[in-house]
């Protein structure tokens, strides 16, 4: 293309419609997410609740369904049926998935009542309800590989919800090497994409500031808020200082 | 803002909430909250395991069944024999029975995927693993002479006799026209309480498997099985798709599925399966996407519970 | 609740279960769904330690 005629050297992210797939992508990836949105050291002063702890719970406790889940595949499926340590892990996976839901679920209805889609983030609402849905079905899949009377009744009885949708014939619950591949390799992998995905597009949007949140708030004057002074333009108070401590002018870079 | 309706907006306007964040920030290390997270969380799941376990009730196995409810074992078989189990009568993608596909209105979802995993019950659940035997039961041959006519009226009428029978016990049975059935129904709850039959169905002759698509279904057609559950809570109609053994919490997430059988018009409907899948993914797609969805989305702004989550930062401005 | 390293192999018991007139509810279901509830009505309530703030 055009660059092949261009045989000057370019120098990094100057020339915008020259260059490479590669290239484009890296430019648009850096673009989108540069590495101090990636790993902030900062949040808008509005990210100071306990209902922003929910969705860093249930990756914590994805965390610890991975590993719980890696040894108990690595010791095969008969294992934890009569290993008194076996039993523990499998103990401690199906807790770390209940803990997982019920710290998804709280982030959700606390994310429904922020309207967290607002301001371009409807595809992070997309990208967290997806990672519930495969969640639930990962789950499912969990139930029907425990290898004991509750996964035999769960999968006969589940069977006809699938088969009435014509989906049983393909994924059929009776069939453990299937109900194997789905929950040790696929449905782990799609729940830790969509999972990552969420979390990058939280990066890229920020944290959606308050529903209320209007130009002439104290905290969003900017830059001329001298130490310990009142912002201009409201006749308010500044916040106190047991949450706020005015500290040093931050980098115009942000 | 510009009025109401723009303020719960999926889309990207020239607004606080479409700009990035020029205002007031805080110290947050991501990182330290992350490590922060798995520490809590491994320790709430050690202790949660400590403290309660994880049920883990023994599997069934047609042995089990044939020891403990030998006449529900021989009724099921001549069930199978006789064309009239749950199984035999199942449609697809097992059969081809007619009008056994559940509909959602003239929407046979069931249907498309054809007889995909065909079980013939008679020869797949009795007379296949019979044959199996070292030394098959004579009977076998007088029922592999017979017509299609001649078995069924056997294997009905030897159903109806167990079902009148005292305890519906086998040895209890009237006199009747049975052919060769009793001897083999006989002979396959010896196979079953021998332990043969759990190999023989499950493997179909091979040494590997991990499919159970036929032992689960003959349990199923039992009422020893489905029994079991139910006392245990797991059926459909006992919100069971929900319930784990004992008293450990199970899919609770799947509350609104599990509802859904137990009300109108779900809970008596033929459909009743296509139904809730169907209306379950209907209110999926609606939840995954509520932001486009005019009143729905608007829903947070007329219930100000935001009030509560951002109090600090409207004390504040 | 003697789970302690004991396997779980014909521990399991019949469940308690609360119900009314068609509603059943097991009580781990039970304690997970107000767990939930408590859990999002803290979130709400609960101040939150300071952080340091800056412009």
């Amino acid at each position: 293309m055009s660059t092949r005629a261009k045989p000057a050297p370019r120098l990094p992210g100057q020339d915008a419609d020259a260059g490479t797939w590669t290239d484009k992508a890296r430019r648009w990836l850096l673009a989108k997410l540069p590495p101090d949105k990636l790993l902030p050291g900062d949040q808008p002063i509005y990210v100071m609740s306990w209902a922003y702890v929910f969705g860093m719970g249930a990756v914590a406790s994805l965390v610890w369904i991975i590993a719980s889940g890696v040894v108990l595949g690595l010791n095969g499926p008969q294992w934890y049926h009569v290993s008194p340590l076996g039993g523990f892990v499998n103990s401690s996976h199906l807790w770390s998935v209940e803990l997982f839901f019920i710290f998804m679920v709280v982030h959700l209805w606390l994310k429904f009542w922020m309207a967290a889609w607002r301001g371009g983030r409807v595809l992070t609402w997309i990208t967290g309800m997806l990672s519930f849905i495969v969640s639930i079905v990962a789950a499912f899949t969990g139930y029907l590989l425990q290898t004991n009377f509750d996964s035999q009744w769960i999968a006969f009885e589940a069977k006809d919800a699938l088969n009435s949708v014509g989906v049983g014939a393909w994924f059929n619950v009776a069939n453990l090497g299937q109900i194997f591949v789905w929950h040790i390799t696929l449905l782990p992998l799609a729940v830790g994409a969509v999972v990552v995905l969420h979390a990058l597009l939280v990066r890229v949007h920020g944290v959606v500031p308050p529903l209320d949140a209007s130009e002439d708030d104290a905290q969003l004057s900017t830059n001329t808020v001298e130490v310990g002074g009142n912002p201009p333009g409201a006749g308010r108070q500044v916040a106190p200082a047991t949450s706020l401590t005015p500290a040093e002018p931050k980098d115009a870079a942000l | 803002m510009t009025g109401k309706g723009a303020a719960t907006s999926w889309q990207k306007r020239d607004d606080v909430a479409g700009r990035p964040w020029t205002g007031r920030v805080r110290e947050y290390d991501l990182l330290k909250e992350l490590t922060i997270g798995v520490v809590v969380v491994g320790l709430m799941v050690l202790g949660v395991s400590a403290l309660f376990g994880a049920p883990d009730e023994p599997s069934v196995s047609l042995k089990s069944w044939a020891a403990s409810a030998p006449a529900d074992f021989v009724a099921t078989a001549a069930k199978e024999l006789a064309g009239t189990s749950d199984t035999a009568g199942y449609g697809p993608p097992y059969n081809s029975t007619p009008d056994a596909s559940q509909k959602i209105g003239p929407v046979d979802l069931q249907s498309l995927p054809g007889v995909r995993l065909p079980v013939d019950t008679a020869q797949d659940f009795v007379i296949g693993p019979l044959e199996q035997l070292p030394s098959p039961p004579a009977a076998l041959a007088d029922w592999t002479a017979a017509t299609e006519q001649q078995r069924s009226d056997w294997a009905s009428a030897y159903s109806d006799a167990l079902a009148a029978a005292p305890d519906n016990d086998p040895a209890k049975v009237a006199d009747g026209s049975y052919g060769p059935v009793p001897a083999l129904t006989g002979a396959l709850a010896d196979m079953a309480r021998q332990g043969t039959l759990d190999g023989v169905l499950q493997g179909g002759g091979t040494f590997y498997n991990l499919d159970y698509t036929l032992s689960l279904l003959f349990l199923g057609d039992g009422s020893y099985f489905p029994g079991l559950a139910a006392s245990q809570h797991l059926s459909g109609d006992q919100w069971g798709v929900m319930n784990e053994t004992g008293d450990t919490p199970g899919q609770s997430w799947l509350w609104l599925f599990s509802l859904l059988y137990q009300v109108e018009p779900f809970k008596s409907s033929p459909n009743a399966d296509a139904l809730a899948v169907v209306t379950m993914a209907v209110l999926t797609v609606l939840l995954t996407l509520l932001s486009f969805i005019p009143g729905l989305r608007s829903i947070p702004r007329k219930l100000p519970v935001h009030r509560l989550i951002w109090k600090d930062y409207y004390r504040h401005r | 609740m003697a789970g302690w390293l004991v396997n779980g192999a014909a521990t399991v018991g019949a469940g308690t279960y609360f119900g009314w007139d068609g509603f059943t509810i097991q009580s781990g279901n039970l304690i997970v769904i107000a767990v939930m509830v408590i859990l999002f009505i803290l979130a709400l309530l609960l101040p939150f330690p300071g952080g340091k703030g800056r412009k």
